[in-house]
């Protein structure tokens, strides 16, 4: 337990008057903008995004250089920002079926209507330090036209539209359905989490959740624990429409877009209830590029769904209390950083007593003790 | 529903997405002169997004999205609306304003054709030019044969 302390004002204004010169480095150089953070930093954007649950990239921007960086902090301090909000409106489903698709690719079909595009992508880089971007003002910034490549052999039903692989296999059954079954999705901003909980509240937890922790978790079912032999059926990103209702309208209206990316797994087939077998499925779904996050939540909502196919929860990855009360990365450096606050109390009566105890046995054992 | 809501509709969605700083300007001929009554102050605040488990399925919460929304009165009574995306208020107002003098059949052609017509081409335009890089990264991959059989 931590106490109340008084007194430390003007060391605590200083030391953030350091951390603001800290913050801002050598004067010698220009001062980092907002807009240049969002514009060319947009994956650490994107993650402040997802996981500080607001979409909103000038903010996190701003999060990001208030927070110098620690991208845990700028999503604590976006969580905070949204909490002065107030919640107007609730949207329509967002259709990733009709997203504008900038990147889509499949690891189970090599041909699919509306083939594979490759978007802007780390993959196939070799990793190798880019030293042009060392030497300033010398990076490649055109657009890639389809002229400056050699034309890649036309696939044959290309610029069809881009059906979902998932629901090629739904259709021939070989698939669990996703179905709607029209409820009114759980909402953990407005009622806390209760065990078990229903899948909606666990993949609005995850999407929250802390990347690094879920990505741990998601490998942990790979190498064994909670194995669920996942193929990353198709992992898209684009823009999606964002449609609102207002209720003193009466009619939708489309008031933007937003960047996601969406991943759906197709997990190890298993023997249903009603004897048939399937192959079955994780979600994964986050704000902008964010594609490893995206995996690594379609790969946790698959371990979470052990009960459903009467699997044994006995790894982590399938505990959903441990889980879901240990991804918010919020909460949790909140708890350990608590650490800092003054214990002093606390400490010293756990001193008093070990002092004690020590007395006690030096007075028990003293010949021992000193040999 | 009705052709004139179909048209609102339009119109709104246009003046939602585009830049702020490009319908600020186009607008200004249009409501230099025009008076409005502020029914609802340009005001911050936030949505809630929904998604489907699997793209398809039951919905669930993704997050939320900020947005600012403005309600104004034109001189001849009609209601302007606007919601957009982001936290812009001067956006948000001028796009309420055009809505209520779009309601109105004499300004309609002119406010269509000088500020949400070339609004939408700028749009369009820049879906055009995402989905062309896009589609320079199509790709067909070959399977190769490995090794023994």
């Amino acid at each position: 337990m931590y106490v109340a302390v008084k007194g430390g004002e003007k060391a605590i204004s200083q030391a953030h008057k350091l951390l603001a010169k800290r913050r801002r480095g050598d004067t010698g150089l220009a001062e980092l903008s907002v807009a240049q953070i969002r514009e060319q930093l947009p994956l650490a954007v994107d993650r402040v995004m997802t996981e500080g649950s607001i979409h909103d990239p000038e903010l996190a921007a701003l999060a990001i250089k208030q927070a110098a960086g620690d991208l845990v902090e700028a999503i604590f301090l976006l969580r905070a920002y949204r909490t002065t909000l107030s919640r107007f409106y609730v949207s329509e489903a967002i259709d990733t079926g009709g997203m504008r698709v900038e990147r889509r690719i499949s690891a189970t079909f090599k041909d699919l209507p509306g083939g594979q595009v490759l978007g802007s992508t780390f993959d196939y880089t070799h990793r190798l330090l880019d030293f042009r971007l060392l030497a300033e003002g010398d990076a490649e910034t055109s657009s890639p036209t389809a002229r400056d490549s050699e034309p890649e052999p036309e696939p044959e039903e290309e610029a069809g539209p881009m059906g979902r692989v998932l629901q090629m296999l739904e259709r021939e059954g070989l698939l669990v359905p996703e179905q709607d079954d029209d409820q009114l999705p759980a909402d953990i901003t407005e009622v806390a989490r209760s065990y078990p909980c229903d899948r909606s509240a666990r993949l609005q937890s995850l999407v929250r959740g802390d990347e690094g922790f879920l990505l741990a978790l998601a490998y942990s079912t790979q190498r064994g624990y909670g194995r669920n032999h996942p193929f990353a059926g198709e992992i898209r990103v684009g823009e999606v429409s964002l449609t609102l209702i207002p209720e003193e309208l009466g009619f939708p209206v489309e008031i933007g877009t937003l960047q996601v990316t969406e991943c759906e797994m197709i997990n190890g087939f298993t023997r249903l209830p009603d004897g048939e077998v399937k192959f079955t499925r994780g979600y994964g779904l986050a704000f902008g590029q964010s594609e490893r996050k995206s995996m690594a939540m379609a790969l946790v909502d698959r371990a979470l769904q052990a009960d459903d196919y009467d699997e044994e929860r006995s790894s982590p990855a399938q505990q959903e209390e441990f889980v879901l009360s240990h991804c918010d990365n919020v909460e949790a450096s909140g708890f350990v950083s608590h650490l800092k606050l003054p214990h002093y109390v606390d400490f010293q009566s756990e001193l008093e007593l070990l002092r004690r105890l020590q007395s006690e046995t030096d007075v028990a054992q003293p010949v021992e003790e000193q040999a | 529903m009705n052709e004139i809501e179909d048209s609102r509709r339009n119109w709104m969605s246009v003046l939602a997405q585009a830049p702020a700083e490009e319908l600020v300007e186009l607008a200004e001929p249009f409501l230099a002169g025009a008076g409005f009554t502020t029914v609802r102050a340009p005001q911050i605040g936030l949505a809630q997004v929904r998604a489907r488990m699997g793209g398809t399925g039951s919905r669930f919460n993704l997050g939320d999205v900020t947005i600012t929304r403005c309600v104004v009165q034109s001189a001849a009574g009609h209601y302007g609306h606007a919601y957009i995306r982001g936290r812009n208020k001067p956006h948000a107002l001028r796009a309420a304003q055009l809505d209520a003098l779009l309601q109105e059949k004499a300004l309609r052609g002119g406010i269509e054709q000088q500020v949400v017509a070339p609004l939408r081409r700028m749009q369009e335009q820049k879906q055009r030019q995402r989905a062309d890089e896009t589609a320079a990264t199509r790709v067909n991959f070959f399977t190769l044969v490995r090794g023994e059989d």
